[in-house]
């Protein structure tokens, strides 16, 4: 360790710094039991990937917690059906434990879907499930076959794993889904002008946090693409279960949808590409390369062209507003994919704010080797990290703003700097070019607070903060 | 569109569900046990379970009271699934007092943890015999299945185990009085420790999460605020005089084992919310411990009966409905009726008879066209609702889309509370409290007055 900071026992591999020479984070490894981790279980990453489909029923199969927990927490916004912000529970009982509670996901399931008449139903398997070993698979397959719609199990039980390895069982249940029908071009939910257009996308790992994907859908749509479906942002069933007829997977969010991506690749040989909707530079390259995709049609390039120009023409001015503000000051990042990181870390940097702490819950090899590359020398690169390293750290490195999730908030807000959240808490769209400005806009409300100054005015002003 | 929510998922009338609830009223022990653990000084709560337990107990948590919640997991993996928990959670008392040096570990058990028939004693049993708990370091643990009861069971179950693990009976009895508090905020602990303070009655509360998750800003990341009950104080409870245990569900079982373990008598008594539990309240305090109720005490008592005699004709037949923990909707409902008031609806997700029999105690029984829905879910509230509404729903924000789709005026209650601020830092025990439960109630129902009020009878004095 360059920088001579303490870590915790066990987790030296998981901590280092940009600058140091060719070095290999050691990350995907579960964390240290005992350890006061940031991170969730494999449920909590199919539940987050799932839950913007809003016309099917989520059904919690378990005891109420998992239900409970994860009702309506995701500002995963939808044009019509709401049925994805109810919660949906088994609430197994003790009895349920001993003696199964296939019985009692039958009942409820049947319920719901006569209440309801979802498009499709997804079940989510609970850690208890896989200890008593209710066969959820067939139980959903003979209530499809009853009631007539795709019901997909969704083998996500906690223990199995991280919450990476929720995200490929929420791909499993959407890889299942897709290919069972095709869609009507006259049912096209978006711009009317490209319903009929041969150059279709599916958009996956966009989940339309405060609506950033009818943002980026925009954009596509300006450019002349058909979205066939968002995965799974704003999402309906029907559009899904005919992404099969797209001609190229867009790809954000690495972590969670890849593994999706390559399954259709294999299946019916749509290519895939790898973008971000971060920061100007990222977004605009999102465009491109989608019109680089279908080179029979350089009209794509050029209308992509003619966005970036428009859209830069009205961020730019106002970025350059901010960045007056903001220049010199130093960020910490600490956020669920390595991938959208060094998103920020560019977004940062055009505002002329520098990164001195980054980090994620489920990053792996190749993600924090680009950061290392990517970040300024002595910036700390961080796996899994818990709140006594990273509230160190912040000092250590004399962060003004913390950029993360709902945990990090009042860590930040307790050491006297500015907090963005950057996950589900988000309230404004953060992607495309407006949400780089909107992202400008959180970071310089939080880190330019008159409310951080007024911390040394209680007659301990002698005190350092940072 | 904008404005409907639940509205068009929710039909007024349905066939009787056997099995599926939908939006729940309560959720799962461990979170209860891990708020009442962050009550202790120097305590770390441990959730021997999987990761994304924990992760979203310390997430509803920090949404509630905007603080760190610390808490640490055994980060249960496929092989300890098959082979026990053991080994995951003797590691994690290793990395946990070698990193957090907290002075006690209270471990909460998870479902996974239950099924697989992980044996508590007999784990920190062999912790202790192997010398892997250090000196003056303690671990202590609460059994809080997911699948039994509900957060507000974990919450007593947990308050039990501390009794369990660490009062003890010198035979030298003294004069302080055991305060169970139950699950109320951390304002409310410290409103109660002022009335006790108030009548000199000397006192251990536990837990006591005042000064631990209402606490200020500093610019210091504090692993463990100075506020919780400590240990040496829960030891002396097994020589006190007499414990008062507010809320059977959440104090009853560490009251009762204080009583069989260490003989200290127990009372049983509703949460002080409202103007006649908390003159119960007050009065046992007072037969118990032997003391005067203090002049100040008289006078804030007399204060809310003033402003409950100003405001009578506002409050004079309204019709409520509400949702939230046995223990806080008891003592809710009885002061609602002092105003005036009519309870229409009252849903928990708790299950238990015992409830049942105290709500009837207190406002008397469910008339034609009431519904007590125990346990019941927010679901069927809402269906309630639509069929014949009220004019006021209390509940935790869960309410809010309810409350917006029906157009019901709203009063926020309970757990947990997201989207509005004070809940943690301005108390509803107490007469005081009583006051600012009064001020919210009325706030709603006269802003609703006011907007509904045609131009002539819109009136500026109310």
């Amino acid at each position: 360790m360059g920088g001579g900071f303490a870590v915790l026992e066990g987790r030296e591999g998981q901590v280092s710094e940009a600058g140091e020479g060719p070095s290999e984070l050691v990350c995907g490894k579960p964390s240290l039991a005992g350890s006061v981790s940031q991170r969730a279980c494999v449920f909590c990453g199919s539940r987050v990937v799932l839950y913007p489909v809003a016309d099917a029923v989520h059904l919690v199969h378990g005891p109420v917690g998992c239900a409970a927990y994860t009702w309506d927490i995701r500002g995963a916004v939808s044009t019509g059906p709401q049925l994805h912000r109810l919660s949906f529970s088994t609430d197994l009982r003790e009895t349920d434990v001993v003696f199964g509670g296939e019985k009692r996901l039958y009942a409820s399931l049947s319920a719901l879907i006569l209440e309801h008449a979802p498009r499709a139903a997804f079940v989510y398997s609970t850690c208890i499930v896989g200890l008593i070993g209710d066969d959820v698979a067939a139980v959903c397959r003979q209530v499809s076959r009853e009631r007539g719609i795709p019901v997909l199990p969704v083998h996500s039980e906690g223990f199995k794993g991280t919450k990476k390895d929720g995200y490929r069982a929420a791909c499993d249940a959407l890889s299942a889904l897709i290919g069972t029908a095709e869609s009507d071009p006259a049912s096209y939910r978006g711009e009317s002008g490209v319903a009929g257009s041969p150059y279709s996308i599916n958009i996956l790992g966009e989940f339309n946090l405060a609506g950033e994907a009818w943002i980026i859908r925009r954009y596509y749509e300006r450019m002349g693409i058909r979205v066939q479906s968002v995965m799974t942002g704003d999402g309906r069933v029907d559009e899904i279960r005919g992404a099969h007829r797209a001609r190229l997977n867009v790809v954000q969010c690495s972590g969670s949808m890849t593994y999706l991506a390559k399954d259709m690749k294999e299946r019916y040989g749509i290519p895939f590409i790898q973008v971000s909707y971060f920061g100007i530079d990222d977004m605009a390259e999102a465009l491109y390369a989608v019109a680089t995709a279908f080179p029979e049609e350089p009209a794509l390039a050029e209308r992509a062209a003619v966005i970036v120009a428009e859209e830069l023409a009205q961020a730019l001015p106002a970025l350059k507003a901010f960045r007056k503000d903001l220049e010199g000051m130093r960020a910490a990042i600490y956020v669920g994919g390595a991938f959208k990181a060094r998103s920020l870390v560019k977004a940062l940097r055009l505002i002329g704010v520098e990164t001195v702490l980054v980090g994620s819950q489920t990053g792996n090899a190749d993600d924090y080797r680009n950061l290392s590359a990517l970040c300024d020398p002595g910036t700390i690169i961080v796996d899994d990290s818990n709140p006594a390293e990273l509230s160190r750290f912040l000092q250590l490195k004399g962060a003004n703003v913390f950029i993360g999730g709902v945990k990090e908030r009042p860590i930040a807000y307790k050491l006297g700097i500015g907090f963005c959240d950057h996950n589900h808490e988000r309230k404004i769209p953060l992607a495309g070019f407006e949400g780089m400005v909107n992202f400008a806009r959180e970071v310089h409300a939080s880190a330019t607070s008159p409310v951080w100054k007024l911390l040394a005015g209680h007659g301990r002003s002698g005190e350092a903060v940072s | 569109m904008a404005t409907e929510l639940y509205l068009k998922h929710t039909e007024a009338e349905s066939p009787p569900r056997t099995a599926l609830t939908i939006n729940p009223a309560k959720t799962c022990q461990p979170i209860g046990a891990m708020y009442a653990a962050l009550g202790v000084h120097r305590c770390l709560p441990h959730s021997h379970g999987s990761q994304g337990c924990c992760s979203y107990h310390r997430s509803t948590l920090t949404r509630h009271y905007k603080e760190p919640v610390m808490a640490a997991t055994s980060s249960f993996t496929e092989g300890s699934s098959v082979f026990g928990g053991q080994s995951n959670l003797l590691q994690a008392f290793n990395t946990i007092f070698t990193l957090y040096d907290p002075q006690i570990i209270a471990v909460h058990t998870t479902c996974l943890s239950e099924t697989i028939g992980d044996d508590l004693p007999q784990i920190i049993g062999k912790a202790t015999l192997e010398g892997k708990i250090p000196s003056g370091r303690f671990v202590l643990h609460a059994s809080t299945p997911s699948y039994i009861g509900s957060h507000a069971t974990g919450f007593g179950s947990m308050v039990r185990a501390f009794v369990d693990y660490f009062a003890e009976k010198t035979g030298k009895k003294t004069e302080t009085i055991g305060v169970f508090p139950g699950w109320v905020e951390p304002a409310d602990m410290a409103e109660l420790k002022r009335l006790l303070e108030s009548m000199e009655v000397p006192y251990v509360l536990l837990p006591d999460t005042s000064g631990v998750l209402d606490g200020p800003l500093t610019g210091r990341f504090e692993m463990y605020p100075e506020g919780g009950t400590k240990l040496e104080d829960i030891r002396r409870l097994g020589d006190a005089k007499a414990s008062v245990a507010l809320g059977p569900y959440c104090s009853g079982p560490a009251a009762k084992l204080l009583d069989t373990k260490c003989k200290v008598p127990c009372e049983m008594l509703d949460l002080p919310i409202g103007l006649a539990a908390t003159d119960r309240f007050i009065d046992t305090l007072r037969r118990v411990a032997g003391v005067a109720v203090s002049e100040t005490i008289v006078k804030e008592r007399g204060r809310l009966l003033d402003m409950m005699a100003d405001m009578h004709q506002y409050t004079y037949g309204k019709t409520v409905a509400l949702a939230g923990d046995p223990d806080q909707l008891c003592s809710l409902a009885e002061f609602l009726r002092d105003l005036d008031m009519k309870v229409k609806y009252v849903v928990t997700g708790t299950p238990g008879k015992a409830f049942d029999a105290r709500l009837t105690e207190l406002i008397g029984a469910a008339e034609e066209g009431d519904w007590r829905g125990a346990p019941g879910d927010l679901f069927a509230l809402h269906q309630k609702l639509k069929q014949d509404p009220t004019d006021l729903l209390i509940s935790n924000s869960y309410g809010k889309f309810i409350a917006r789709d029906e157009g019901i005026p709203f009063v926020r209650f309970g757990f947990p509370i997201m989207d509005r601020i004070g809940h943690a830092d301005f108390a509803c025990v107490g007469y005081r409290g009583a006051m600012r439960i009064m001020e919210k109630i009325l706030g709603v129902l006269m802003d609703r007055q006011d907007r509904d009020a045609p131009n002539e009878s819109f009136e500026l004095v109310m």
